[in-house]
């Protein structure tokens, strides 16, 4: 059996307790002044070097936040810090990977808030402030698996959307949550060209959307969300494809019927609503049977739901997993 | 092979020197075997484009252009195509047989890649002066293959993109002109 679907026990330490907050940044930067020592010319980057925030976020300096552990938390060793925040996919940035750090310095982080509509008892705009409370802060280390058969470990920081969305008192109704990310060409320079129908748009059934797993982040790594990872608020579902985690959500709307979600609504035959992990269903352009994690060099095998079918797998009892993917 | 082939020869492999040095200073980002994969693939592209415009620009420059370029550019673009080839099949797949045949079979865009590699595989094999003069006009009707390859190839890069066509696109653009400038004009008037 693999370590990788084990599950931390209740107390189990903080991940920056057990690697030491230190070691989330020297890895790579080891590795570089390794490297360079190698070729004996350095690249004039190790020298100048300001500190990951600084590099992981120009022009914003990110915050420490504080955050309790979690049960759900993976045991598996994050991701290196450099390598979640360059090797991203954010289209609002640009379609490159390393776009989003490029081109992301424009985006307005504070203020920020999200519009709650639909059916909800409480609809209106909340400011990011008094959506999430940051004494309930949870650090939640999750796998992430991009639907192009990568993957990485992150330590999110975030609440249950559960109580987010609770607090908006839905009624008897909503039985689908829609998100929509902010859209605005001035500060996301990718929506100037027309790659997916602006502003993205992604959505959950209740259940889904009320599973103790699924989570809103507004940090990773003990600090807030650079901007190309999603800042300053976004979702995390870890058992299905990254693309259904929805970055710089500002509406949410509890709705009666399925919502259209952007990359269902730009290739349908590609992605399904559900867009759970699933090894067993081919996407045209990748096997899902395998995945590369990042840092790592052989392929490993990819689990069902990403490896959380213990949790989630019951909420699809006897739905055809083929024909709903 | 003269001094002025050795040269093209020496400036075609530097993005390979360039991914060897890379590779050594951790400059490959996240992926290193994905950007091998693209970079190694975009160079065989290009570069079989450059060795298509070499017939259409000696219309313009005549024989001041040797066709020994061709055959250099064709080389190189081999030698990528192989480089693209071997890092997915041995980087990237590790020798999962199983998972490379599903590839090539069941998604598209493996299919034309793949295609394209088969195409130029003949035509590396039969580039020698000697194969020339051996296969006579076999030679040429047989190095027409490089049509399908370049054709292959850029559709290979098209399906290959999730949503965002615009790079292989300015490939599909460049094939067709360079396609266009062998059409004898000349005959419609």
């Amino acid at each position: 059996m693999r370590t990788m679907i084990k599950i931390a026990q209740p107390g189990a330490a903080l991940e920056r307790e057990v690697t030491g907050e230190s070691l989330y940044w020297s890895r790579r930067q080891f590795i570089k002044a390794a490297g360079a020592g190698l070729a004996l010319y350095g690249t004039g980057l190790a020298g100048c070097d300001d500190g990951p925030a600084a590099e992981a976020a120009p022009g914003r300096k990110l915050l420490t936040l504080e955050a309790k552990p979690s049960a759900l938390s993976s045991a598996e060793e994050p991701t290196d810090y450099q390598d979640a925040t360059s090797y991203n996919n954010f289209y609002e940035f640009g379609t490159d990977k390393e776009d989003p750090a490029r081109y992301s310095s424009e985006l307005i982080t504070n203020p920020w808030s999200v519009e709650f509509g639909g059916e909800v008892g409480k609809p209106g705009k909340v400011g990011l402030e008094d959506l999430i409370d940051r004494s309930a802060l949870e650090e939640r280390i999750y796998r992430l698996r991009c639907v192009e058969a990568w993957s990485m470990v992150i330590p999110w920081i975030g609440v249950p959307l559960a109580g987010v969305l609770k607090s908006r008192e839905p009624t008897s109704k909503a039985k689908y949550v829609a998100f929509r990310t902010l859209h605005d060409p001035e500060q996301m320079p990718g929506q100037r060209r027309p790659i997916l129908r602006w502003p993205y748009r992604e959505g959950l059934r209740i259940d889904e959307a009320m599973h103790p797993l699924t989570i809103l982040a507004i940090g990773m790594y003990g600090r807030e969300l650079p901007n190309q990872n999603g800042a300053p608020l976004r979702l995390v579902v870890p058992w299905k494809y990254g693309y259904k985690s929805i970055k710089s959500i500002v509406a949410i709307d509890l709705v009666e019927e399925q919502p259209p979600t952007s990359w269902n609504t730009s290739a349908p035959r590609e992605y399904g609503f559900y867009s759970n992990v699933n090894p067993e269903v081919s996407h045209p352009r990748w096997s899902q049977a395998k995945e590369r994690r990042i840092g790592e060099f052989r392929r490993r095998e990819t689990l069902p739901f990403n490896g959380y079918g213990e949790q989630v797998a019951s909420m699809y009892a006897g739905m055809d997993l083929k024909k709903y993917h | 092979m003269d001094t002025r082939q050795a040269a093209a020869a020496a400036i075609g492999l530097t993005p390979a020197a360039w991914l060897v040095v890379r590779f050594f200073t951790d400059d490959l980002g996240a992926n290193p075997i994905e950007e091998i994969t693209h970079e190694t693939g975009t160079w065989a592209l290009r570069l079989l484009l450059v060795s298509l415009a070499v017939t259409p620009l000696r219309r313009v420059l005549g024989s001041r252009l040797s066709l020994r370029y061709r055959r250099t550019l064709g080389l190189l673009a081999f030698a990528y195509a192989t480089l693209h080839f071997s890092t997915w099949m041995v980087l990237d797949h590790f020798f999962d047989w199983q998972a490379i045949v599903e590839d090539i079979f069941e998604r598209p865009y493996v299919t034309a890649g793949f295609t394209a590699f088969l195409c130029l595989l003949p035509l590396a094999l039969t580039s020698t002066r000697a194969s020339v003069r051996r296969l006579g006009k076999r030679w040429v009707r047989l190095h027409k293959l490089v049509y399908v390859a370049a054709a292959a190839a850029v559709v290979h890069y098209w399906w290959l993109v999730k949503s965002d066509v615009t790079e292989p696109f300015y490939y599909g653009a460049a094939l067709a002109l360079l396609l266009a400038a062998r059409l004898p004009f000349g005959r419609f008037r």
